[in-house]
């Protein structure tokens, strides 16, 4: 039995969210399906993003009582994929929201939300 | 049939790639260069012992505040195509909540949202900041309409908020222009005492701005699916 490290686990759940969300997207027919599959994707690069600054050992990068600051360059994660990851989340909620908004829109005028029926730029 | 195979060869393909790169995969024991700078300088510069937010709102302040424009905009978006188009109305009145459920939104929703203004205010000092404690507000909002589908939003005070939160950010931003090292220094206002409150500049002005702005515009978007239930 092979001990694997804590961000490997969560760097190879990431890819295999990521490649269940792509699955989602190319084989789904149902919109809504569809968005599922982006979050998906979205949330699988986020914990691929979080695990890569990973450092082993490392604790949140807040220096306080707990993480002094003599000691913090070798006790905290590096911030910045955590930064760009709040930034990621931000922006992937913007996108299914307007996505979703796609989807409500499509539903009203075609009482459907299979892809399958919206071949009108379709050529 | 050809497509599903096509699919299933495609993604085979990507997860090889993966496969690839996470066999490779050895954890890190030593921060980046940048990041070392970030840790060993950031308190000293930021003044903000949450390392995170100091390089979201300040190291990396552009992009957050590109960040804010997309999310305004994807807001703008949500309300233009929501409303576009003759959106059908007429659906079913909504089943409503019991009443256990109403009389505890009416206890909670204050609760709910000062939390959320708890969350953006200590962003600095502990895990959260603007854009959480805008989800948080977001979620009181999302709770009143669970149950009581008929209330509206005031959105004359939505716009105001967002508007005048978004100006205050982008005025903060330009004073670091004028009054220290360059756009979005937070050293517009003294450093402070390290950890307290009231520390870490202009951080919590513009993480009360960030929060007030992604609180109004997340409840107006969840405003926009509701539609107008009747």
């Amino acid at each position: 039995m092979i001990e694997l490290p804590l961000s490997t686990i969560t760097l190879g759940t990431g890819f295999g969210l990521l490649l269940i969300g792509l699955w989602g997207m190319l084989v789904r027919k149902n919109i809504i399906r569809m968005v599922i599959g982006f979050s998906l994707i979205d949330t699988g690069i986020h914990m691929i993003m979080v695990s890569l600054g990973y450092i082993r050992g490392g604790t949140a990068p807040i220096i306080d009582a707990a993480v002094d600051r003599a000691t913090a360059l070798t006790a905290v994660v590096d911030p910045v994929p955590s930064a760009l990851v709040l930034t990621a989340i931000v922006i992937g909620l913007g996108i299914t929201a307007v996505m979703l908004a796609y989807a409500v829109q499509i539903h009203t005028h075609k009482k459907t939300l299979s892809i399958d029926d919206c071949t009108d730029s379709k050529w | 049939m050809a497509k599903r195979l096509l699919i299933v060869l495609a993604l085979f393909l990507l997860a090889m790639m993966f496969w690839e790169v996470a066999a490779n995969y050895t954890e890190r024991t030593a921060l980046t260069p940048i990041a070392t700078h970030y840790v060993a300088q950031g308190p000293d510069e930021v003044g903000a012992p949450n390392l995170v937010t100091a390089v979201v709102v300040t190291y990396r302040g552009l992009d957050t505040l590109g960040e804010v424009t997309v999310l305004f905009l994807s807001a703008v978006a949500v309300g233009l195509l929501l409303t576009m188009g003759g959106l059908d109305q007429k659906a079913e009145p909504p089943t409503p909540a019991s009443e256990i459920v109403e009389t505890a939104v009416q206890y909670l929703f204050p609760i709910v949202l000062l939390f959320g203004a708890y969350i953006f205010v200590n962003g600095h000092l502990s895990p959260g900041g603007g854009f959480q404690g805008g989800a948080v507000i977001a979620s009181a909002t999302l709770l009143l309409f669970l149950a009581l589908p008929r209330s509206k939003l005031r959105h004359a005070l939505l716009i105001i908020t967002e508007s005048l939160s978004g100006f205050g950010y982008v005025l903060v931003g330009v004073l670091g222009l004028v009054l220290a090292g360059g756009f979005l220094d937070n050293r517009v206002l003294p450093l402070g005492d390290y950890g307290r409150l009231f520390s870490a500049g202009a951080i919590p002005v513009i993480y009360t701005f960030i929060g007030l702005k992604v609180g109004a515009e997340l409840s107006a978007v969840l405003e926009r699916f509701k539609g107008e239930a009747s």
